[in-house]
């Protein structure tokens, strides 16, 4: 019997919890930074309420301090948040059946967290009748958290002016690292990731978080490059096995027949 | 105006990203190489964030002890990998960021 809607919904509200322990300081820090970067604290609100998505809040607000331009933080936004393109083409088979209101509600809090959550509720289960419910129950639950953690820490940037130097930064790079830890099952992965590590310190420097976004597409092309050699390398081995084995065959049959006498 | 500007631009983006598959509902199909090369975005986009902030938290490569974030990121790593379980991995580090701060202070 599949479970109920309700309780589908609490579930994926549960499930996230581990993801809004990591959240709240990060949407703390999140507030604080705000006014001291320049914006507004209604900016900051209506950031987290139709934005929503921390990283690119966090990267946003680090480039208005330095004084850049909207354009090129709606572009790095464009840019960082491309990953929830693989989400939602990972996800994609599990809603189309729902209608388009649905559709867009859930795609609206597709963030990390919430598609690591709600991925690996629907992996190798057939009872998802309402597992939208559970997707829901995660996004309620992580957005009202991030809302509230925001408002929260816009007040506490306003009484402790000094709070963006206690390092509760970290909150959000230790979720991060729980992320990709799972990803890292392959060679390829681990080179990609290493990589984009290497050339983001490197080129940390450069102007606009440039850096940022040259070292994700080195990431990116070498994993995908060094996937194509492993690939092709096995390929090769597996036809030099295959031709190993057939000539194999081939001496023991004509041996066979040689020695065999019916 | 800036500001509204430039938030209503960051919402468009990124909820653009993230309902165009869904609005599709599966009418989009990407050639084989994008796929592929998709499914390195996210991990990859995420250390090449958070890299410098542990790393090099004071603007260059500092592995002194010194550097809590390092610390407390490898350790959180370590139970990443031991238990593989992300709300221990996070409260671990989270527990011993705190701990290496304030022995510092």
């Amino acid at each position: 019997m599949p479970s109920s809607k309700f309780t589908e919904f609490i579930n994926g509200a549960k499930a996230t919890i581990p993801m809004i322990i990591g959240a709240i300081p990060f949407g703390i820090i999140f507030g604080t930074l705000a006014e001291p970067s320049g914006l507004s604290i209604w900016g900051a609100m209506a950031m987290s309420l139709f934005v929503y998505a921390g990283s690119s809040q966090f990267i946003a607000v680090g480039l208005l301090a330095t004084g850049v331009g909207p354009v090129i933080i709606i572009a790095t936004t464009f840019v960082v948040n491309l990953r929830h393109l693989l989400y939602a083409t990972a996800l994609v088979g599990k809603v189309s059946h729902l209608s388009q209101g649905w559709r867009a509600l859930l795609a609206f809090g597709l963030t990390d967290e919430s598609f690591a959550v709600v991925n690996s509720r629907y992996l190798g289960r057939t009872d998802t009748v309402y597992a939208h419910w559970f997707f829901l129950g995660s996004i309620v639950a992580m957005y009202s958290n991030w809302q509230l953690c925001t408002w929260l820490g816009i007040g506490l940037g306003e009484l402790f002016p000094n709070m963006t130097n206690w390092g509760l930064d970290f909150a959000m790079s230790v979720t991060f690292l729980g992320i990709i830890i799972p990803y890292l099952r392959n060679k390829p992965m681990w080179l990609a990731v290493i990589s984009a590590a290497a050339f983001a310190m490197v080129l940390q420097d450069l102007p606009n978080q440039l850096g940022l976004v040259i070292a994700a597409l080195s990431g990116i092309c070498i994993g995908y490059a060094s996937q194509q050699i492993e690939v092709r390398i096995r390929l090769h081995k597996a036809t030099g096995d295959v031709i190993k084995a057939t000539s194999g065959v081939i001496k023991a049959t004509s041996a066979n027949k040689g020695s065999h006498k019916p | 105006m800036n500001e509204t500007m430039m938030i209503a631009g960051m919402a468009f983006v990124t909820f653009g990203i993230r309902y165009v598959m869904f609005a599709m509902a599966g009418r989009i199909r990407f050639a084989l190489w994008f796929k592929q090369a998709l499914g390195y975005v996210p991990p990859v986009v995420l250390s090449a964030i958070i890299a410098p902030l542990i790393l090099m938290p004071q603007g260059y490569l500092d592995l002194s002890l010194a550097n809590p974030y390092f610390w407390a990121a490898l350790v959180a790593a370590g139970v990443g990998f031991w238990r593989q379980h992300l709300l221990t991995t996070i409260v671990v580090g989270l527990v011993c960021f705190v701990l290496l701060k304030w022995t510092m202070m």
